[in-house]
């Protein structure tokens, strides 16, 4: 079971929601899950800090939530469809969320898309990324 | 008996149904991406299915992290669009139908697939965005549904060739139900996409299209593609092809490709849309 999920660290960019994860996240997914109501979502807008207090979440997941870091999110134990509740409360699309975990602006995202996406060429394996910088 | 006639696979991107709900479809952007569909949409109402068991993935909309059924099938009478953050869908309430569905889950139980059975849950985009895309916006849906939610959210998922083999009880369980009923199997989500992280915008059209000749040139070989390769070179929600494996066993061996389309990009998801009819 260990290999199962360590063979997935080799992919570039990527956390997979595995039990670690979720174990990590509970908290700040179930806060993420709260947002699915309006009135929490007007909750958490008035009183940011008041909301976060509400889960017993670590510092540092609220710092990220408040922060809205969604990368550290991801890497606190956040998934991505829980965390695409805070980006709904805030009015976002999912496309502009996607842009500020890949740090680009989101027209440049946006164009990147249109010409096709981003290519899996260099971005499969860091093994094979490490062999492509020794060679 | 029940019979199942046909079956396709879709994306089920949100911004589509976001895009159908404001009225966008002409726009230049994603004109191309709903006239692909016209096709399939005349064809299936031709057919016009009694029932439709939809495969899809509820995205932390009706399941939290308190429940994570790995196959759940919806028994209830009806259900409700979900409210994922900006207020239900304006779409028809989903009618399901309760005997097909208890029936298929006696069946696929008993053929030692452990099935959940749901008498109440929402259902998000993942299921209303097909039911959108085939049937446009009528002010009900035209035929009965039996949700079928899989679990590709929390790891692991399950694998490609256990999504074959239930399509296959599934298959067995529609053609012993006693009640003479068209029904439709429908596989959705992908095809390579990556929502997260530093990758997110990651699109393989050169495995997209292998996916879709696989399916129905070497169906075998394709369930047998771990959930590694699909994150790799699909991208983390590519993950959601493993659905598209319930509708192909589903259907006959010998099932033949109807129709295809693939279009980049929607939001930030490669569409891609297969239809596969059963010899007579």
């Amino acid at each position: 079971m260990t290999d199962y999920t360590e063979a997935f660290k080799d992919i570039p960019g990527t956390i997979i929601f595995d039990a670690t994860q979720s174990r990590r996240g509970y908290h700040l997914n179930m806060f993420c899950m709260s947002l699915m109501k309006a009135a929490n979502r007007a909750a958490f807008k008035a009183d940011e800090r008041a909301y976060l207090e509400r889960f017993p979440m670590t510092d540092e997941q609220r710092q990220a939530a408040l922060d809205r870091d969604y990368n550290r999110m991801l890497a606190l134990g956040g998934n991505i469809y829980f965390l695409a509740k805070i980006g709904a409360t805030d009015g976002f699309s999912f496309q502009n969320l996607a842009s500020k975990m890949t740090g680009m602006k989101e027209d440049d995202y946006k164009a990147m898309m249109l010409a096709g996406g981003r290519s899996p060429e260099g971005n499969r394996s860091l093994a094979e990324r490490r062999g492509a910088g020794s060679a | 008996m029940a019979r199942i006639t046909a079956g396709l696979a879709t994306s089920h991107v949100p911004a589509i149904g976001a895009a159908l709900d404001l009225g966008r479809t002409a726009e230049p952007y994603w004109q191309p991406v709903f006239s692909g569909y016209e096709f399939s949409k005349r064809w299936i109402a031709a057919r016009a299915p009694d029932v439709v068991v939809l495969v899809y993935n509820d995205h932390a909309s009706a399941f939290s992290l308190e429940l994570i059924p790995t196959f759940a099938i919806g028994c209830a009478e009806s259900f409700a669009p979900a409210d994922e953050g900006w207020g239900p869908r304006p779409v028809p309430v989903v009618e399901g139908h309760p005997e097909l569905a208890w029936h298929i889950a006696q069946s696929t139980i008993l053929d030692e697939f452990d099935m959940t059975i749901v008498n109440r849950m929402d259902v998000d985009h993942g299921l209303t965005v097909p039911l959108s895309l085939m049937f446009g916006q009528p002010a009900q849906w035209p035929c009965r549904i039996v949700p079928l939610a899989v679990n590709v959210v929390q790891y692991p998922p399950p694998t490609g060739n256990r999504c074959y083999h239930l399509g296959k009880a599934i298959r067995k369980a529609v053609e012993s139900f006693p009640e003479d009923l068209d029904v439709m199997v429908w596989g959705t989500g992908g095809m390579s996409h990556q929502l997260q992280g530093p990758r997110a915008g990651l699109i393989n059209r050169e495995f997209d299209t292998r996916f879709l000749d696989r399916l129905t040139a070497d169906p075998e070989g394709l369930a047998r593609i771990p959930h590694i390769d699909y994150v790799r070179e699909a991208g983390s929600e590519g993950i959601e092809l493993v659905m598209w494996l319930i509708m192909r066993g589903a259907l006959a061996a010998d099932a033949r490709e109807v129709y295809r389309f693939y279009h980049v990009p929607a939001s930030n998801t490669a569409v891609g849309h297969i239809l596969l009819e059963n010899p007579r």
